[in-house]
């Protein structure tokens, strides 16, 4: 029996019973469910893991094992994710330079997420972009025939629209607790 | 540490031979490298997160010099350089022929086509849609899996199919639902493509609103299509270990037998074809299978797309037909002062210069469309690694010599780099490579170490491959390398 | 349920089908889709193997059992591979043995451990095949550093440093158990075998019941080693050091010592015991008769609440609570079911208690110099001994639970020649044991114990008229689960032992008992679901659940390597003893039980149930849920 503490955050129960509601409680309904998670939050906590177990009916190391095992759904990210492709073609057309650039740029070394939880960047294997290599995914789209301007260039205008967001919920709602700051 | 390369006698390497298992004597060759090797087992380090190598060394352009600068490329709308067949094919028309005649005869009309899957492996479409449909399917279910995952590198071709000939694709396998008898397709689309999702989306419930999805696309047919995206793993491309991920595990690949077709996805009996076979087979049913045959080999029919990148003048998705001339895929693609191209992605083999002669087939030179051409001045050693990283990054850890070998001829190709691998150990590693090609639970594996010892065949100077002392002179055979 | 390479059977598995297949050179008539490894045992073939174990399905991860697959380019894992018509197999070609070395060379490396001081130097299986295949001195990468390493206990130790990922633990505990703690986290270099997020055993949900220690070929997985204290305390001339022995290690530790499973030495073995220093050599049965006693009047008591008095608060099915793996899976994964656990301690708990408590004093001995020492098949009895309830004076009532294996550690580091030993009996006054007492160690055998005493109370006649434990039929669809059902066609007066208990058993007459047996908390985990669900189970009146499969003979601390054959040569054992005891003119009641009838009248003078008895005998529980209470970091990343 999952024995949620009284101090667990309801809402991470209530929003995984109504992912399970919308995509099922079979188990090839796990890595949607885990997708979606990932995607809202930018990491599937521990708890949303023990809750999914739960829903699922699997034993809570058996979900980590899932979530281990794919690149998107482990670890910890920032609002927006810059995944540079560092397999051959890329890499002959010089994506070290250009992840050396974005470093500079955000400050933050590959596999880093800047301070303000803005943006995440990090080495992937090919993204099939390789006929424009350079390449990278920023967020969900793709962005190819990278140069290092062009590629600082494409975070600086990530993050300018993350600020300009930001600023306007801050607006909106006033202060409000960022789940998704460091 | 001073490497002095003295040129290497040419072997002649027989256009016909194709290396599975290198044996050592081929490696060593009459070259005579003068290293300063460090003694004993050496455990190197976990390696640092890094990025690919661009270390120079003696002055020759490292893995990461652009020999052709991003902005002198030659764009090309819709990526794709050649005129291509699938793009005059009228939506609709396949699926008409097929829903007039029985599922048996359309099978047939596959079968007869000679269309091979076209996501590498290359197994006779139609035999595979005949095994799924007469497997017994113990709850009446039978799937359509439609393997979006590529992530082969160097491939792109799915990528520009999704984007501008998605209908195609479905069509495709409603064909095959209808084939086999069955009412669900899955599309598993990789994660890196998440930008093709609402395309695909709308396309599906464009055609459930025309009724060619859905409820009765024909008395008696009914067929869904939705989709599920991966999460980063190229191993997820393998089908077995495609179908565990849609099952909501671990992508691990499923010992086999038995296959798919016979117990496929929740244990039914489920055909998982590529992206491009399910186009292709909308076309055959459309045209005709001797339209399809009357190209390409014998056995390998049909025309095929490859994706052409790396030291190109003009990097894109190519249509070639079967049984092409690797040189005549490099002319087009302007990349004529090739030393070798990658051709089958990380997973296939590195072909020298001296064999542009050969093709691209099934029975020749295989690909899943990958072609990744390396220019006179890339550090060779640097490929091979860059390969082996990622070999080790996408090992799923289920067995042995996957999960340890990669890292361990990774290992290697760092020693041999540093100079620092003596002549037992290579030995060793082609072994174990060896090992891994029988031994591994999967293509994976089993195909990690492919490029690894085709580069030691063909390039051992550039791979800096150790003189063994006392190797008997007859042995060195009378050629070697380029 | 993290169950690696999963594969649908065959089609004509298991059908009427022959097929004809040629095992190096050997033709083999064998049924469709059956292993290659299945047919070469069938004609005598042995091929090494390392992540196969009988109990388990299939992974072929291990790739040891490659062998040459006539038509087929690369090697086949013997173990998953199913055979066809006419295949043709080879199993010790060059190519196949070169593959092997190799294989084994890989998995060598992957170890980072400290060889010459693990417990299992010397009985390792990894050391085995590499003798066997010739392996060694392959120069490969470190594994990379942070596996789990736990050993905190307080019944298995966990150094995965030793781990080659042959994933036996993982499906023991998946498959087997239904618990489920030990997963594969990770991919590719960076896989490894973990609990939720590397913690400890102990606050993960384990149950303690060491089935993965004994699926696991290497030394990775242990129980936590008590030996060093057991031997300090014999070292110690101020200290009384006692052992109660229960049946099911002494019908195994037999198999430590090179004896064919099944072989009881429990007459050597007190020999032995003595040699090592323990002051007395008690028999646990004593205490299982006790169990019986206690735990039938308590199952009579709530049959009579439920039935006369219309109780509805009363919890009914009754749950045997000797297991404490079972226990500790109640409290964990179905703490609303705590009422139904008999309240009655375990065998051993029994014998602890009673010895601080009434033993010591009436020896003269202070029970803080008094060792507690158990032989236990059970991991999982680590953990009961520990629990806080458990004590006296803050002392436990057992100090050490030492497994089968831990005491064939003492034996042979003492150079005892175990089979040589000529036999000795146990000391009283807690040495008189029943035919009852020894089948407690056998899926089943509680059960089939209660009800010859119970039946006997009941209807005055003789209980084994009843059942014998052929009698008890398996429940369809329901793996290691059977079901019975007893009519009290005739009711006696209340025997002697109950006066006072129960004013008659008219209320008894006519009814029909219900009973269940379940071993294997997976199987135990379908029971409670169907309880759950108002089924079958539901409407039972007294189940026995062991953790264990098998029972305890199958238990966590028992020899390894355990199959379903060596857990059926234990069992043989058990009930050959039992029938000796009838054989031979010595009780097979627990309630004929001489010195327990003593116990009774000059110790717990309350009667079974009663005060002294509740005090001393009986114990409560802990609601434990299966949240785990973890800080830091979600889901590590993969490697990069």
């Amino acid at each position: 029996m999952l024995n949620l503490p009284p101090e667990a955050d309801p809402a991470v129960a209530a929003e995984v019973d109504s992912l399970v509601a919308e995509h099922g409680r079979d188990r090839g309904a796990l890595l949607p469910v885990l997708q979606e998670v990932q995607r809202r939050h930018g990491e599937i906590s521990d708890l949303a893991v023990q809750v999914v177990a739960d829903r699922f009916g699997v034993p809570p190391v058996d979900v980590l094992g899932v979530v281990t095992f794919y690149r998107f759904l482990a670890g910890r990210r920032g609002r927006h994710v810059v995944r540079l492709c560092r397999t051959l073609s890329c890499a002959m057309a010089g994506a070290d330079d250009i992840g050396a650039r974005l470093e500079r740029e955000l400050g933050v070394p590959m596999g880093g997420t800047t301070d303000d939880g803005a943006v995440t960047v990090e080495w992937v294997h090919c993204i099939g972009q390789c006929d424009r290599a350079p390449a990278m995914l920023v967020d969900d789209d793709a962005v190819g025939d990278l140069d290092g301007d062009r590629a600082a260039e494409t975070v600086a205008a990530v993050r300018a629209r993350d600020r300009t967001l930001r600023d306007e919920v801050a607006v909106r709602v006033g202060p409000t607790d960022d789940q998704r700051s460091p | 540490m001073v490497v002095r390369v003295v040129p290497v006698l040419s072997a002649g390497v027989p256009a016909e031979r194709r290396t599975r298992v290198l044996r050592v004597q081929s490696l060593l060759l009459a070259l005579t490298v003068v290293v300063v090797t460090m003694a004993g087992p050496c455990r190197t380090q976990k390696r640092a997160r890094s990025g690919p190598k661009t270390r120079a060394v003696d002055g020759t352009a490292s893995i990461g010099s652009r020999q052709h600068s991003v902005r002198d490329r030659e764009m090309a709308p819709m990526s794709v350089r050649t005129p291509m067949t699938l793009a005059s094919i009228e939506t609709g028309t396949g699926l008409q022929r097929a829903l007039a005649q029985s599922p048996t005869d359309v099978v047939d009309v596959v079968d007869r086509s000679g269309i091979r899957g076209r996501g590498g492996a290359g197994f006779p479409t139609g035999r595979k849609w005949r095994l799924a449909a007469d497997s017994p399917a113990p709850d009446g279910r039978r799937y359509v899996v439609c393997n979006a995952d590529e992530g082969e590198p160097g491939t792109f071709k799915d990528r520009v199919l999704l984007a501008d000939l998605p209908d195609l694709v479905l069509e495709g396998m409603t064909i095959a639902g209808y084939a086999i008898g069955a009412t669900e397709g899955v599309v598993y689309l990789r994660g890196e493509y998440c930008y093709l999702r609402d395309g695909l989306v709308e396309r599906i419930g464009a055609r459930r609103a025309a009724g060619l999805l859905g409820n009765g696309v024909r008395p008696g047919f009914d067929f869904e299509i939705r989709l599920q995206l991966g999460s980063g793993a190229y191993v997820c491309g393998e089908e077995t270990a495609l179908l565990e991920s849609l099952e909501g595990r671990r992508g691990q690949p499923r010992s086999r037998p038995p296959y798919p077709v016979t117990s496929g996805l929740h244990g039914a009996p489920t055909v998982v074809d590529n992206v491009e076979t399910f186009a292709w087979v909308t076309a055959i049913l459309a045209k005709g299978a001797d339209w399809f045959s009357a190209v390409g080999t014998d056995r390998s029919t049909g025309p095929k797309l490859l994706s052409v990148s790396g030291d190109v003048a003009r990097p894109g998705v190519y249509e070639f037909p079967l049984g092409v001339p690797i040189a005549d895929v490099l002319a087009a693609a302007g990349g004529t002062d090739a030393r070798a191209v990658v051709v089958g992605g990380a997973a296939g083999q590195c072909v020298p210069a001296s064999l542009f002669g050969r093709t691209i087939s099934f029975e020749d030179v295989s690909t899943g469309g990958a072609f990744i051409v390396i220019g006179p001045d890339r550090v060779l050693l640097d490929v091979a690694e860059n390969i082996m990283e990622f070999f080790a990054d996408e090992s799923c850890g289920q067995c042995a010599p996957c999960r340890i070998g990669t890292v361990t001829i990774l290992d290697g190709i760092r020693r041999l780099r540093e100079g620092r691998c003596t002549p037992e150990h290579l030995e060793r590693l082609v072994r174990l490579a060896g090992t891994m090609q029988v031994t591994s639970l999967c293509g994976l594996g089993q195909s990690s170490p492919d490029v690894f010892l085709s580069l030691l065949e063909h390039f051992p100077q550039d791979m800096r491959v150790p003189a063994s002392p006392g190797l008997p002179a007859q042995l060195v055979p009378a050629g070697g390398g380029e | 349920m993290p169950v690696p390479a999963r594969n649908a059977p065959s089609p004509g598995a298991g059908t009427s089908t022959t097929v004809s297949v040629t095992v190096d050179g050997t033709r083999i008539d064998v049924p469709a889709g059956v292993t290659i490894l299945d047919a070469a045992d069938s004609a005598g073939i042995r091929i090494p193997t390392l992540c196969h174990h009988p109990d388990l399905r299939d992974a072929g991860v291990c790739r040891v059992c490659v062998v040459e697959v006539a038509g087929q380019r690369g090697l086949q894992a013997a173990c998953t591979y199913p055979v066809t018509d006419g295949v043709a197999v080879r199993t010790g070609s060059l190519r196949v043995t070169q593959a092997r070395r190799d294989v084994v060379d890989l998995l060598l490396a992957e170890q980072a451990g400290d060889c010459p001081a693990c417990l299992r130097y010397g009985r390792c299986e990894l050391h085995d095949l590499a003798a066997e295949v010739g392996a060694g001195g392959l120069d490969c990468p470190a594994p990379e550093p942070g596996r789990l390493v736990d050993l905190l206990g307080p019944s298995v130790a966990v150094d995965l440093n030793a781990c080659i990922g042959c994933l036996r633990c993982v499906r023991a505990c998946a498959e087997v158990q239904g618990i489920g703690v030990l997963g594969v986290v990770g991919r590719g270099p960076s896989t490894q075998v973990s609990t939720y997020g590397g913690l400890p055993l102990s606050q993960v949900s384990c149950i303690d019941c060491g089935q993965c220690v004994s699926h696991c070929p290497t030394g990775a997985l242990q129980a936590v080693d008590g030996t060093a204290d057991v031997l300090a305390a014999l070292a110690d001339p101020t200290k009384h050091v006692v052992i109660q022995t229960a049946p099911a290690p002494r019908a195994a530790i037999g198999e430590e010592f090179g004896l064919p499973a099944g072989t009881a030495v429990t007459w050597q073995l007190n020999t032995a015991l003595r040699m090592l220093g323990f002051e007395r050599v008690f028999d646990t049965t004593f205490a299982a008769d006790l169990t019986v006693i206690e735990e039938g009047t308590e199952l009579l008591l709530r049959l009579y609440r439920a039935l006369v008095q219309g109780d509805t608060a009363v919890a009914l099915p009754q749950f045997t609570s000797c297991s404490p793996g079972w226990v500790k899976d109640l409290e964990l994964r179905y703490p609303e079911y705590l009422a139904n656990l008999s309240s009655c301690r375990s065998p051993q708990q029994m014998f602890g208690s009673l010895l601080k408590t009434w033993y010591a004093p009436a020896h003269g001995l202070d029970p803080a110099d008094v060792v507690s020492v158990s032989l236990m098949p059970c991991t999982a009895k680590k953990f009961e001994a520990a629990r806080p309830e458990l004590t006296h004076d803050g002392r436990p009532d057992v100090d050490v639970a030492l497994t089968t294996r831990e005491l064939a550690r003492m034996v042979r580091g003492r150079g005892i020649a175990l089979t040589d030993l000529a036999p000795s009996d146990f000391d009283d006054p807690f040495g008189t044991a029943t035919g009852s007492g020894v089948i407690f160690g056998v899926t089943g055998g509680v059960m089939e114990s209660a009800l010859r005493t119970v039946v006997e109370w009941v209807t005055g006649q003789p209980g084994e008229e009843y059942l014998t434990h052929a009698d008890l039929a398996p429940v369809r669809g329901f793996d290691g689960v059977r079901y019975a059902e007893v009519t009290f066609d005739r009711v006696g007066p209340v025997p002697p032992i109950l006066t006072g208990l129960l004013p008659d058993l008219e209320w008894l007459r006519g009814v029909t008992l219900r009973v269940a047996v379940a071993h294997g908390t997976a199987n135990a985990h379908r029971v409670m679901e169907d309880i759950r669900a108002g089924g079958l189970f539901a409407s039972c009146h007294f189940i026995e659940f062991m953790a264990c499969p098998g029972g305890c003979l199958g238990g966590g601390g028992q020899p390894v390597p355990v199959t379903p054959a060596v857990r059926a040569a234990r069992a043989r054992a058990f009930y050959a003893e039992d029938e000796h005891y009838g054989a031979t003119g010595r009780t097979r009641k627990s309630h004929e039980n001489l010195a327990l009838q003593r116990l009774y009248r000059d110790v717990l003078v309350d009667g079974p149930c009663g005060p002294t008895s509740r005090r001393l005998l009986h114990t409560t529980y802990t609601a434990r849920g299966t949240y785990l209470p973890v800080g830091g970091e979600p889901g590590a990343e993969p490697a990069p």
